[in-house]
């Protein structure tokens, strides 16, 4: 028994990790913020020429068969960096379309994914909770309705859209009456879109025995990802806290000397550090399909929200004025966190979740 | 990462867990008073049974087991789950009998450490004093050489089970001069020594769980001192260690966890199951998700030991963290009960004879004691994150 990351999943982290340092500077991230695309696509090339499209594609179909744990180590990698691209869409599609689709579009679908080559819009936020009577109905094998929040529809060759029943089905973005939306939000390093959908066609994904099955796979997964997002975004910014008050002087000595200052730092990472084992765990709790996996991804989002807020408020204080100015850039982190906290479900919503999983509910 | 037993482990749980349930009739625990000869049997069973005192050397009255981290955790998992009364695991076990073990000498050893262990010795701690708190190290109470003896003058204070010890380990200054960390010695003596007196210090739950120490002109042997005299700072630092790893146990809050749940299943508010109330239950599933985080948290922390490597930042917080989610289950459990929560003592309408009102109250305490909140802050910041120590003020003429 053991519960550490091996040395394979470290060197993995290692490698992305440092693709990011040398590929994704502060100047980037602002340009990918202020809508230069150009930053995420050259990112996005190397982690696809680094494999990453195909780490949860399954061996047999040309991808590396790796697990959600390995998934959630490189997310937080990611979060880290905030970077402006990622792997979201290519590893919620690999889970829903392995997860649902016949043998035929498997061998399609797969191969291109982990290649490359077939990029996914995730639209799956309404399988959490619809914000304005959202939602896709389906009629004569057709979608009509809206799907808000959808993910990584900048760079998509196709969507994967999970229905008001929980049934998933693949289309190609340019197929009649699909229209997109792109949304601004404060979160500049993630591009968010809204697709409507007017009777266009669809290949619905009818290999599932219990349909909603693998929607609710993808959402579970999804929840642990943007929790790992938000752990490494939040474990930046309290570096950095640390190490600015390091820097800075007041009153003829660091910052950092100052217990009110130390100990805002040392209550960021008491409730940071536990966070990393609980990613873990949930991600390890999805792979082995423990019983209680879906419970600890709502657990694991909803105390990786409340955590990553009060680390992304406390470490802008530790860096006073400078914390709030656009220059020092630390607002993409603490935005990053905040639209983590609302993406497919805020705290509240994904505890009720949890509650309901377990029974708890009148 | 495997959290998967395999055979061997499963096998000594199964073993461990077997053994507890079939020897229920032998089964003694807290409700009967320390040297209660039911629970000496109870502990003396355990220790031939290598479930307690399992890694001690047999020389010295333990079972003489290799230290294996899995298996110590897999008993205590089956004491957890069984019910079975637990191991001694008082200030004598926790902190003495570690600290002999790495600094004491032979003869000490020999004289302590199995009576101890079989819970025939009854010891408690001397080291707070009502100067010295969180700044350990200035401890006053003195030991003066006078011929072949040291004369003891001064107070402890915080000193839990003093009523009932027959020893006691304390923290003494020796040297007036040296430095203050290095004048401090370790010594053990017997507590029946003319010049001690007791008294009980009543706390916040209204039991005497604590004591005050006085010592008067209290004179020892010169054997009684743990190392070498002087050096008794380094030798609690051993014994320190020790402590903050029993504070702070995340399979304690899982317990506590699932009793939570039951309250809120059987209490009622307006004829409504509180676990129906939608408010009092993102309450309690906020405080689910910390103790899963602490629970993979400890997982963490042992694979570290198993491997022999530093847990660091992961093993720093368990005492802050544990303590204070312990704290906030007892809250939650209050605020289940509502007025009935107020409830104290012997009275009508009392759940569960007022243990989470007692919880509630004592674990405060434990967040003050063993390294306060905000020392364990300290540790964290200077330690973990490698912050600055705040400069010692200057002195001026």
């Amino acid at each position: 028994m053991g519960f550490a990351l091996s040395d394979d999943q470290r060197l993995l982290q290692e490698t992305i990790a440092g693709f990011l340092s040398n590929n994704v500077t502060l100047d980037d991230v602002r340009k990918a913020a202020g809508g230069d695309n150009s930053v995420s696509d050259r990112i996005g090339d190397g982690l696809t020429e680094l494999g990453l499209p195909a780490l949860l594609v399954p061996k047999e179909y040309g991808g590396l068969g790796l697990g959600l744990v390995e998934a959630a180590v490189l997310q937080e990698t990611l979060g880290s960096a905030v970077s402006p691209a990622g792997f979201t869409g290519a590893a919620l599609a690999s889970i829903g379309i392995a997860g649902a689709a016949s043998e035929e579009l498997k061998t399609e679908l797969l191969p291109a994914i982990a290649s490359g080559a077939a990029r996914f819009a995730i639209a799956l936020s309404e399988r959490s909770g619809a914000r304005d009577n959202a939602g896709i109905k389906v009629e004569g094998g057709r979608l009509t309705g809206t799907a808000l929040f959808v993910l990584d529809a900048a760079r998509a060759t196709h969507i994967l859209v999970a229905d008001s029943e929980g049934v998933l089905h693949v289309l190609t973005v340019d197929e009649n009456g699909v229209g997109r939306t792109v949304l601004s939000t404060i979160d500049g390093t993630r591009d968010y879109a809204e697709y409507r959908f007017d009777n266009a066609p669809a290949t619905p994904l009818t290999g599932e025995n219990q349909p909603g099955m693998a929607a609710d796979r993808m959402l579970a997964a999804a929840l642990i990802l943007i929790a790992a997002d938000t752990l490494g975004a939040a474990q930046h910014m309290l570096d950095a806290a640390v190490d600015y008050a390091g820097e800075r002087e007041q009153f003829g000595r660091p910052i950092a000397q100052f217990q009110a200052v130390k100990h805002m730092c040392a209550e960021m990472a008491a409730k940071l550090e536990p966070c990393r084992a609980l990613v873990w765990h949930a991600a390890y709790a999805f792979d082995s399909d423990d019983p209680e996996g879906p419970i600890m991804a709502c657990l694991a989002k909803a105390h990786l929200a409340e955590t990553g807020t009060f680390v992304a408020r406390t470490a802008t204080e530790v860096h006073g004025g400078m914390g709030f100015t656009d220059l020092l850039g630390l607002h993409f982190w603490f935005k990053r966190i905040g639209a983590n906290r609302q993406l497919f479900g805020g705290p509240e919503k994904t505890r009720a979740e949890a509650a309901r999983l377990q029974g708890w509910t009148a | 990462m495997d959290l998967s037993l395999g055979p061997e482990y499963e096998a000594f749980r199964d073993a461990t867990t077997e053994f507890l349930l079939s020897s229920k009739e032998k089964w003694s625990g807290s409700g009967l008073p320390m040297r209660d000869p039911l629970r000496l049997a109870w502990q003396k069973l355990l220790i031939d049974q290598g479930y307690a005192a399992r890694t001690i050397p047999a020389r010295y009255g333990g079972y003489g087991a290799e230290p294996d981290i899995l298996k110590s955790r897999l008993i205590s998992e089956a004491f957890a789950q069984t019910g079975a009364p637990p191991p001694f695991a008082n200030q004598g076990v926790s902190m003495l009998v570690p600290t002999l073990l790495e600094k004491g000498s032979e003869e000490q050893k020999q004289a302590w450490v199995g009576k101890t262990l079989r819970g025939e010795t009854i010891w408690c701690q001397g080291y707070s004093e009502p100067g010295a708190g969180s700044d350990l190290a200035s401890l006053r109470t003195s030991a003066a050489l006078d011929g072949d003896e040291y004369v003891i003058n001064g107070q402890k204070i915080w000193t839990s089970t003093a009523a009932q010890a027959d020893m006691i380990f304390c923290l003494v200054r020796t040297d007036p001069d040296a430095p203050k960390h290095h004048g401090i010695s370790y010594m053990i003596f017997a507590m029946d020594t003319p010049g001690i007196e007791v008294r009980p210090l009543i706390d916040m739950t209204g039991s005497p769980n604590f004591n005050e120490v006085f010592f008067t002109d209290v004179r020892v042997p010169l054997d009684c001192v743990v190392g070498e005299p002087g050096q008794g700072w380094a030798v609690a630092n051993a014994t320190l260690k020790h402590e903050r790893g029993m504070l702070g146990d995340p399979n304690a809050a899982k317990t506590r966890l699932l009793a939570i749940v039951e309250l809120m299943k059987s209490e009622t508010l307006d004829g409504e199951r509180i676990i129906d109330n939608p408010v009092f239950r993102d309450r309690l599933v906020k405080l689910q998700a910390e103790v899963y985080a602490m629970q993979a948290n400890g997982m963490r922390v042992m694979t570290a030991s198993l491997k022999g490597d530093s847990a660091g930042m992961a093993g720093l917080v368990i005492k802050l963290q544990g303590c204070e989610l312990n704290h906030q289950l007892a809250g939650l459990a209050i605020d289940v009960m509502g007025e009935l929560g107020l409830l104290y003592g012997e009275t009508p309408r009392i759940r569960d004879r007022g243990s989470w009102q007692w919880r509630y109250m004592y674990d405060l305490g434990l967040i003050i004691g063993g390294g306060t909140a905000q020392i364990q802050k300290n540790i964290i910041a200077e330690r973990g994150l490698g912050m600055p120590r705040e400069p010692k003020p200057q002195v001026t003429a």
